[in-house]
């Protein structure tokens, strides 16, 4: 089995005393640490936060991945700032390019280029900055699945889980924004891409268009007011809302997953200083330099391959970058719905692949931790982490999520799938059209037994020890295994989980006919519980525990469990 | 004479009669029916004879045999050399089987198969010829024709090559092959003789210069060195996949080897 975390007692014993002779070269910045302290009370802050305890656990560095590029997004952000030029002025292009001498185009293009071609390091910084986004919203995406897949987001994190959707939600914006900037031919298709999903707004779609492209598409203010809104805004929030969920992060302290010595109200890990310093900062240097070696063996939007923005042209494969591919997916499979009301066109084709599943996607993110804590009638607030495994409704809900999201994703692509794989692009439209509905469900069903096969088999391990590979054979000619206990902390580590049963219909009134306090559980409600727990296998009880280990060293035992 | 009217009242002699006659006429129509081919191609120079023997070989099957076309192949009267040319000198004539479209494969005819083979075809009805290179490679192209000759391919070409020139997907199981390592002559008898689900771009739309002028584009295209891995030029998607296999995988491998390292704090 593997062991969901290492448990404390192999971690090294940590002195918090400190050392007994100050160190001499140390003493000489005394002076500057007591001006600190004794203007901003630097002592309390550092004896706060540089003894501050994360777990060691590698999924838990997933968020770090994405605080790291976001970092190194607004380093290299600001050095391309300094010669992009956010102008849809037409200008005819004499740069070094020559593939493009000649050709009219606008002077966000032509600079895009000069960075590209005639900036030392342009086309380095460019593609580190491309890159850095695309890992962004990656490593995001994934930190957000082990938060959901651990049961982080409870009690008392979902308002840190309401931010991070938020700083999803705006980093798309972000992103996609800053994939307009260079106004190229995908970034243009891309573009008017938007001004569609913008125009299937009922009925305003057409004045919000006019208003964002400051009349018809593609007009000739976007580019600068996309700039605002890639450098100045989207960041801007961005920083706050990262900052509030640090700051909440310091606040709730961080999970950690079970395993002994580790409660809900202790974190075991190491302190902030000297440990997850050197790691933490090691790793942003990590992934800078992995992001750097991206940049510079792996080309990105080789924009002048695209060619400058032209309304009627077009390039096959056109993509949105990854993070808005499965908004594409769904636009690319949906029947051609349209209707015509009192002379308005709803184009439902557009509107409920692009404008609605965005919505909805959110929507579900942000409300699901208060819709599980209100089915599980759970209130108590949780530190240690769940194991996916003892959360099968759950784990099976986000795998479901995840197969659907990921089979609009493959729409998005179905015309690289139909020359990579020399497929039919119809059939893969028409597939795609049932698997977006069938294949979630299925997931859910095969996910879930297989949560419950696992809690099966820690019950089995729990019972009957770990089976230890050698068969034996007894006088009468049995064959058998024999099975070793497992260790104590192990033990723990399978049991601690808290068995929840669903809650029970109740009236919200007494006999008499007097509300109660805190109301009463509804049917529904009881039958969304009991659907979200029905399956959980029981943990073992002590007694059954010890009445399986009182007969441990009988051979008997092990043939038992080997025959049913 | 005797043996005859002897027998002629026989039991055999109406059957034996009859296969004569049939015999009689069978003989007659063989030596006096018109030839199955027109005249024009009937041997007309020994290049055309030659490819005439070929195309009966390789091609008639689907084609039929003077490439009147079948139910299985198209008539190829009027395609002309140029269409032979591109066909058979990229390999996707023959087909090596039906489908939704032929691909590219290896050519197994000489230069001189083709030639007689499309001078075959050719003499069936007239259609593009072979161009001559300074039609579609002139060499006195400057470099504001070269990227007009982009802007061309950009307009017209790209929606099914890609960008550049990377190929693309068409419905039902067709598309747009690539474009890289293409000769030059071949794209621009593409161009003329629209194969397969290519539109043509005759003369008319699209001058001799500006075709010249789009392959040199394409030329220069390919020339370019990359910045890096160009992760099959495919856009966003290889993009968004490499950037999360490499990026998010390999950080992952990273910060798992991080998280096991124990510290030695005192």
């Amino acid at each position: 089995m593997a062991k969901p975390a290492k448990i404390t007692s192999s971690s090294p014993v940590l002195e918090t005393r400190r050392p007994d002779v100050e160190a001499d070269g140390l003493a000489r910045f005394a002076g500057v640490g007591s001006f600190l302290d004794d203007r901003v009370g630097l002592a309390k802050i550092a004896r706060f936060g540089l003894r501050k305890v994360f777990p060691d656990h590698w999924s838990f560095l997933l968020g770090e991945i994405v605080l790291y590029s976001f970092i190194v997004l607004l380093i290299t952000g600001v050095f391309l700032t300094i010669w992009f030029r956010p102008s849809m002025m037409e200008l005819e292009y004499e740069g070094t390019y020559q593939l493009m001498r000649g050709l009219p185009m606008s002077e966000a293009y032509a600079s895009t280029l000069a960075i590209s071609f005639d900036v030392r390091g342009g086309l380095l910084v460019r593609q580190i900055h491309h890159w850095a986004a695309i890992l962004f919203i990656a490593a995001m995406t994934a930190h957000m699945l082990r938060v959901f897949f651990t049961g982080a987001f409870r009690k008392p994190r979902e308002l840190n889980w309401l931010v991070g959707v938020g700083l999803l939600s705006l980093s798309l914006i972000a992103g996609f924004s800053g994939y307009s900037l260079p106004d190229d031919l995908l970034s243009g298709t891309g573009l008017r891409f938007v001004d569609g999903l913008i125009r299937s707004i009922p009925i305003v779609g057409t004045w919000l268009e006019f208003f964002i492209f400051n009349g018809e598409f593609p007009g000739d203010a976007l580019i600068a007011r996309l700039y605002m809104v890639h450098i100045l805004l989207v960041p801007g929030i961005l920083l706050a809302l990262i900052g509030a969920h640090l700051t909440m992060l310091v606040y709730h302290k961080h999970t950690q997953f079970p395993g002994p010595g580790r409660t809900e109200s202790n974190v075991v890990g190491y302190p902030l200083f000297p440990v997850y310093m050197a790691k933490a900062g090691g790793f942003f240097f990590v992934v800078f330099g992995v992001l750097i070696l991206m940049g510079a063996t792996m080309q990105i939007n080789p924009v002048w391959a695209y060619g400058p923005y032209n309304p009627a042209q077009v390039t096959a494969g056109s993509q949105p970058d990854w993070y808005m591919g499965w908004v594409e997916g769904a636009i690319r499979i949906m029947p051609n719905w349209e209707s015509h009301i009192l002379g308005t066109t709803w184009s439902w084709n557009v509107f409920l692949p692009g404008v609605g599943l965005m919505g909805l996607l959110f929507t579900a993110l942000g409300v699901y931790p208060f819709v599980e804590a209100w089915i599980t009638g759970d209130k108590s607030e949780h530190h240690l982490l769940d194991r996916p495994r003892n959360a099968p409704t759950r784990t099976a809900l986000g795998v479901a999520g995840m197969t659907c999201y990921g089979m609009f994703w493959l729409a998005g692509g179905n015309d690289i799938l139909a020359t990579q794989f020399h497929l039919s692009l119809n059939a893969i439209t028409y597939f795609m059209r049932v698997a977006v509905f069938v294949a979630p469900v299925i997931a859910f069903i095969v996910t879930k037994r297989i949560c419950l096969a696992l809690q099966r088999s820690d019950r089995e391990r729990l019972l009957h020890g770990s089976e230890s590979g050698i068969i034996e054979r007894s006088p009468e000619g049995r064959y058998s295994e024999a099975h070793v206990p497992i260790s104590h902390g192990e033990a723990w580590t399978l049991s601690q989980h808290k068995q929840y049963s669903p809650v029970e219909a109740t009236p919200g009134v007494d006999a008499n006919g007097v509300p109660l306090p805190g109301g009463g559980v509804s049917r529904r409600r009881a039958l969304w519980s009991r659907r979200f727990f029905r399956h959980d296998i029981p943990k073992p009880t002590r007694a059954e525990i010890e009445e399986a280990h009182s007969h441990d060293s009988h051979a008997d035992d092990d043939v038992k469990a080997l025959e049913h | 004479m005797r043996f005859l009217s002897s027998r002629r009242r026989s039991r055999a002699a109406k059957p034996l009669l009859l296969a004569f006659a049939l015999f009689v006429t069978g003989a007659l129509y063989a030596g006096f029916a018109p030839a199955t081919q027109v005249s024009a191609d009937a041997g007309t120079s020994a290049l055309v004879a030659e490819g005439k023997a070929l195309f009966q070989v390789s091609c008639s099957s689907c084609h039929g045999l003077n490439g009147e076309g079948t139910t299985q192949g198209p008539s190829l009267v009027g395609v002309g050399a140029a269409a032979v040319d591109f066909q058979v000198a990229t390999g996707r004539m023959p087909m090596a089987h039906p489908g939704a479209q032929a691909p590219r494969k290896q050519n197994t005819f000489t230069e001189h198969e083709i030639a007689a083979m499309a001078a075959f075809v050719a003499a069936l009805g007239p259609g593009p010829a072979i161009p001559e290179p300074p039609v579609y490679a002139p060499g006195n192209l400057d470099e504001r024709a070269i990227a007009r000759g982009g802007e061309l391919f950009r307009t017209n070409c790209s929606a099914c090559h890609n960008f550049e020139g990377g190929g693309g997907a068409l419905p039902n199981g067709k598309y747009a092959p690539s474009l890289r390592g293409v000769e030059p002559i071949h794209i621009y008898e593409a161009m003329r003789t629209g194969p397969q689900q290519m539109p043509v771009f005759s003369a008319g739309a699209i001058p001799d210069a500006e075709a010249a002028a789009i392959i040199a584009y394409l030329e220069e295209l390919h020339a370019q060195p990359s910045p890096g891995f160009t992760l099959g030029g495919l856009g966003p998607v290889s993009e968004g996949f490499f950037g999360w296999i490499i990026g998010v995988g390999g950080l992952c491998l990273i910060a798992t080897w991080i998280a096991s390292r124990g510290a030695r704090a005192r």
